[in-house]
């Protein structure tokens, strides 16, 4: 459903992603680990065509980012880092507006919308505008844009990032709930969340991918078995590493 | 590949949001009175004793001026600064359809703003007889010249994520288009010695110029293609900075 290959980007004489390739299929759930900066939201931004890159393509749903990006946009649902979305409209009329830029019209819409509400639990806080919810409430309405079209490929950059232990379960449920019929890219730098909602991991650092396996094969890696342990091990150079 | 129902949905949306607050209202306001007391105070509508609406149209290129990069400057750079620009940009809408969109949105608006100074215009004809096709030229002439300001608005909100920057650009580059085609400017340029073919060359180029023989109630197509080339252009300047600065 979504290939990569040979992604890179550079900006100016800075190289944040330095040829990323990958494929994620029907069902699978794939975390997309790093520290910060390692060039996870870069990758996403490429892969969603918001960044065109330096070299590399992806391919979503058989419609290539560069070539068909608006066909390649249509498969996807994408939740940007810090889940943006217009403060002033209501819950409701700004569902409603990505329903119509999704395509549909009429009674579709209020249905798209309608459903889009039940899924992201917003049904409570429709009629209230977004810059009057708590940040778990805004999270699941960028959320629920990002679903309203039943996409095949969801690509999600730090979904519960700065969410209480509730809002997290909450959205994380809902990533499971949905994993069965579609591709779905989850970026963390949590790694708690690897075990809770993925089938496979990624990992990158330094604009690289480092390891690339579910998360039994990662914690494989390392004698201790702990995922933390693997992770410091190949996403710190060895500076840092000594400095532990 | 241009969708018109794109260009729609975001303008409904950009125009709907402007009454969102009372930003719509504030403006509406400031418009409406300061082209009354321009027209009725310092321009002497009365005392003119003439039922045509040259003092009102005079007016409008400095009004516009004024409130146009107020309208237009959170257009791009709010999207920035909120981060809904990679929203937006990641949605199956073209860039160029977001810009349309956006740009009808803040024009329409403006649009109403002018259409709300229809009792300048009762007045007029309540007084006297004034010439309809000249009203209508001068209209005509006001909205396009709106439309010119409104795309430069765009442009400049397109330059940063700061809404100051983009307001006082836009008025930078607003203010420079209409003063090269001022007559004291015009004529203090050819009384240094300037080549008056120089002078003409960039009054030509002025927003100010086409505006004139529009309010005094003469449409030109050169004149029309000449604001249509400014916002093609300014909006085509638009969409390569947004590209760049993604």
């Amino acid at each position: 459903m979504l290939k990569v290959k040979n992604l890179k980007k550079s900006f100016g004489s800075f190289q944040a992603v330095k040829g990323i390739s990958f494929e994620v299929g029907k069902g699978e759930v794939l975390g997309f680990l790093g520290p910060n900066g390692a060039g996870k939201s870069t990758t996403m931004r490429m892969i969603t065509g918001f960044l065109p890159p330096s070299d590399g393509t992806a391919e979503i749903c058989g419609h290539d980012i560069l070539l068909d990006p608006v066909g390649a946009k249509s498969c996807i649902g994408y939740l940007p880092e810090n889940a943006p979305s217009y403060r002033t409209m209501t819950v409701t009329d700004f569902l409603t507006f990505i329903a119509k830029v999704r395509g549909f019209t009429g009674a579709e819409v209020k249905s798209k919308v309608e459903a889009a509400l039940e899924k992201a639990q917003l049904t409570t806080v429709r009629g209230q505008t977004i810059e009057t919810l708590s940040k778990g409430f805004r999270q699941r309405t960028c959320f629920a844009q990002a679903i309203i079209h039943d996409p095949k490929v969801l690509i999600m950059d730090e979904p519960t990032d700065g969410l209480d232990p509730n809002q997290k379960f909450v959205v994380r449920k809902m990533i499971r709930e949905m994993a069965e019929d579609k591709a779905i890219i989850v970026s963390t730098h949590i790694l708690e969340e690897v075990d809770a909602v993925c089938t496979r991991a990624l990992i990158i650092a330094h604009g690289e991918i480092k390891a690339d396996g579910t998360p039994n094969e990662l914690r494989a890696k390392d004698p201790s078995g702990e995922l933390d342990v693997v992770f410091r091990k190949l996403t710190m150079n060895g500076e840092e590493a000594a400095n532990v | 590949m241009f969708n018109c129902k794109n260009v729609k949905t975001i303008f409904q949306r950009e125009f709907k949001s402007y009454f969102d607050s009372p930003v719509a209202y504030v403006f509406l306001v400031a418009f409406l009175v300061l082209i009354g007391f321009l027209t009725f105070g310092v321009a002497m509508y009365y005392e003119r004793r003439q039922a045509n609406l040259m003092p009102f149209f005079f007016w409008h290129p400095w009004v516009y001026l004024l409130l146009i990069p107020a309208v237009t400057m959170g257009l791009w750079s709010e999207e920035r600064r909120s981060g809904t620009i990679e929203l937006l940009l990641t949605l199956p809408i073209t860039l160029t359809e977001a810009l349309v969109g956006k740009f009808l949105a803040a024009w329409a608006f403006i649009g109403i703003a002018l259409g709300l100074t229809f009792p300048v215009v009762a007045t007029t004809a309540w007084l006297g007889d004034p010439d309809g096709g000249a009203v209508f030229c001068g209209y005509f002439g006001s909205l396009l010249l709106a439309g010119a300001c409104v795309a430069i608005g765009v442009f400049a909100s397109a330059l940063s994520r700061s809404q100051v920057i983009g307001f006082v650009i836009a008025l930078a580059i607003c203010f420079l288009m209409l003063i090269i085609g001022f007559d004291p400017v015009i004529n203090a340029v050819a009384n240094w010695g300037v080549p008056s073919k120089i002078v003409d060359a960039v009054a030509s180029c002025s927003l100010m110029q086409h505006y004139d023989a529009m309010r005094r109630g003469v449409v030109d197509l050169a004149d029309i293609g000449y604001y249509v080339g400014v916002m093609v252009f300014m909006l085509a300047a638009a969409k390569l900075v947004t590209e760049r600065g993604k």
